[in-house]
């Protein structure tokens, strides 16, 4: 049995590799329709640098950092929340609504 | 919270955003797939609170749980209450912050590490911020051209290619500044070159080749967010960001391909295009322009009619308009077909979405490998704000800006009618010498006036 564990930067490594073929992977056939909604929704993801931005607001030490990182947690949530938001509105209009709704989804 | 339980829960955020970016590959679970990435976003969201300080409450939780109500007070309106023409931009926008977050987030960590960061994590702190502030300020510019705040041509300044290389020899410099030799100055130059030629790096690309660089920027915050996933130790971070990376990555060089561009020509062109003396002068040769009751004329005696939407029927909310005279066109049993351009729009996909929104039958958009065989047979290709996308000098004209772009071959059809708002040339700023052709009628005014226009003659025939 080994016994000795995977030493941390190994496994970061590992993980980060393996993420870019996982990465390359799932989006390699996508049709140009979906271009624009895929982005947004990958845009939504990296929103998700909100839980560094928390982490480090809390271990912030002087003013400035912790100004710093709350700014850091405004942005991070804008990014994050918005993105899902708008992709969301986005892929709404892929799927057939029933012509009776047709005017409301129109506003101007 | 262990660390175990912790890292537990962040792998399966982790596998909901694979999950998510997976879904968003095919239209029929997109939807779904982007639920899920919301889905793990929220986990990751709320475990950070249970873990970040062993259990207790965090430090500043008051003001983090503000800052991040304040956040979704900003971010959902904008998101809820945009234009779905204007929406390409929002993404540039949203993509721009997140990239001054990452940024952030890695220039107080160094601080706070201060001389006991090891040389890894500073060069990886150093990563962050420069691709963080480039891709904050090259969205903002991006953001501008699409908004039409400032130009949407190439901006070209004297000196442009050496100002360029000398500033992110400045960036690489200072960079090696802050690993050599730490402290904050050295990071704020960095951050602020970096922020320099974030802008410098956009504002001579053209505006038609905007959404790659949307995208290209869209990798990069990814890539940033992984970088400062390994200064936090947090493997999702790591995951997420690298997903974004490789994929956006992906994703650009797929978008470049739809537009027939190399992603290089894309970046660098403006600096190796000649500029284009004609556009923007007002061209003396004459055009043919028709009134509404001849184009209805035109329409209702042929048998088949393409229509080519672009960018001018959104800004014009012509999209139920024209959707009207396609099934008028249709009760009279004249054959109608939507030719999609991939890039028609400001992004791939975009005028599909807007279609979308007035209801077009999904079955008559029919994207551009289809549609150009068929123009030959078509009597009447009915152009609505699109110029770019139909413009021949793609094919004719080495070295303008969209040559090599693949288009809408419209010029094999029996007529052409461009519905435009005068003749100001389209996005990528080029002359059409499609509009000065015999075939061609024009009909100048507001889409969605000239369109109702047109509906109504039409009934009344």
């Amino acid at each position: 049995m080994v016994t000795e564990v995977m030493s941390n930067e190994i496994a970061l490594l590992a993980i980060f590799l393996l993420s870019i073929f996982v990465g390359f992977e799932v989006v390699s056939k996508v049709s140009t329709t979906l271009h624009t909604p895929l982005m947004s929704g990958a845009n939504a993801i990296h929103g998700v640098i909100l839980v560094g931005a928390i982490v480090v607001a809390d271990h912030a030490n002087t003013n400035l950092e912790l100004g710093l990182a709350l700014a850091a947690v405004i942005l991070a949530t804008i990014n994050m929340v918005g993105g899902f938001v708008v992709t969301d509105r986005m892929l709404q209009m892929f799927k057939g609504k029933p012509r009776a709704k047709k005017d409301s989804g129109e506003s101007k | 919270m262990s660390r175990n339980l912790y890292d537990l829960i962040g792998l399966a955020a982790g596998i909901c955003f694979i999950l998510a970016l997976k879904g968003l590959s095919s239209p029929k679970s997109a939807r779904r797939g982007n639920l899920i990435g919301a889905v793990g976003a929220t986990i990751a969201t709320i475990i950070v609170f249970f873990y970040a300080n062993d259990g207790e409450a965090l430090h500043n939780q008051n003001l983090i749980l503000a800052a991040i109500a304040f956040g979704v007070l900003v971010g959902v309106p904008a998101a809820r209450k945009v234009q779905m023409t204007q929406m390409p931009q929002l993404v540039a926008l949203f993509n721009g912050v997140g990239g001054g977050a990452a940024a952030l987030v890695a220039i107080v960590e160094y601080l706070k590490l201060g001389d006991g960061a090891t040389t890894a994590e500073v060069i990886a702190t150093v990563f962050t911020v420069i691709v963080g502030c480039v891709s904050f300020s090259g969205s903002i510019i991006t953001f501008m051209k699409l908004q039409e705040l400032m130009t949407t041509r190439p901006v070209i300044f004297p000196f442009g290619r050496q100002l360029i290389a000398l500033t992110l020899i400045g960036v690489l410099a200072s960079g090696g500044w802050v690993i050599s030799s730490g402290g904050s100055t050295p990071l704020l130059v960095n951050g602020l070159l970096s922020l320099l030629f974030g802008i410098l790096f956009v504002l001579p690309v053209g505006g038609a080749d905007v959404p790659i660089v949307i995208s290209l920027l869209n990798a990069f915050t990814g890539l940033t967010v992984a970088a400062s996933g390994y200064v936090l130790q947090t493997t999702l971070l790591i995951v997420a960001g690298t997903l974004v990376g490789a994929s956006g990555t992906i994703l650009t060089r797929l978008m470049a391909d739809a537009m027939g561009r190399s992603l290089f020509g894309t970046l660098f062109g403006a600096f190796t295009a000649k500029a284009q003396a004609s556009t923007g002068a007002v061209d003396a040769r004459p055009v043919k322009s028709g009134s509404p009751d001849d184009v209805a004329i035109l329409l209702n005696y042929s048998q088949r009619v393409v229509i080519v939407p672009g960018f001018g029927l959104a800004v014009a909310q012509a999209q139920h308009t024209v959707r009207e005279l396609a099934d008028l066109l249709a009760s009279k049993g004249i054959e109608v077909a939507y030719g999609i351009h991939p890039v028609a729009g400001r992004m791939p996909g975009h005028m599909n979405v807007l279609l979308a929104e007035a209801n077009v039958p999904y079955e008559q958009l029919v994207e551009m490998e289809e549609i150009n065989p068929t123009f030959p047979q078509t009597d009447v290709v009915l152009v609505v704000g699109a110029n770019d996308v139909v413009n021949p000098a793609a094919k004719t004209t080495p070295g303008c800006p969209i040559y090599g772009m693949p288009i809408l071959d419209v010029a094999l059809a029996g007529n052409v009618i461009f519905l435009k708002r005068s003749m100001r040339p389209g996005f990528a700023g080029i002359e059409n010498e499609l509009l000065y052709e015999a075939k061609t009628t024009l009909l100048f005014g507001d889409a969605k006036d000239s369109l109702t226009k047109v509906v109504s003659a039409l009934k009344a025939l």
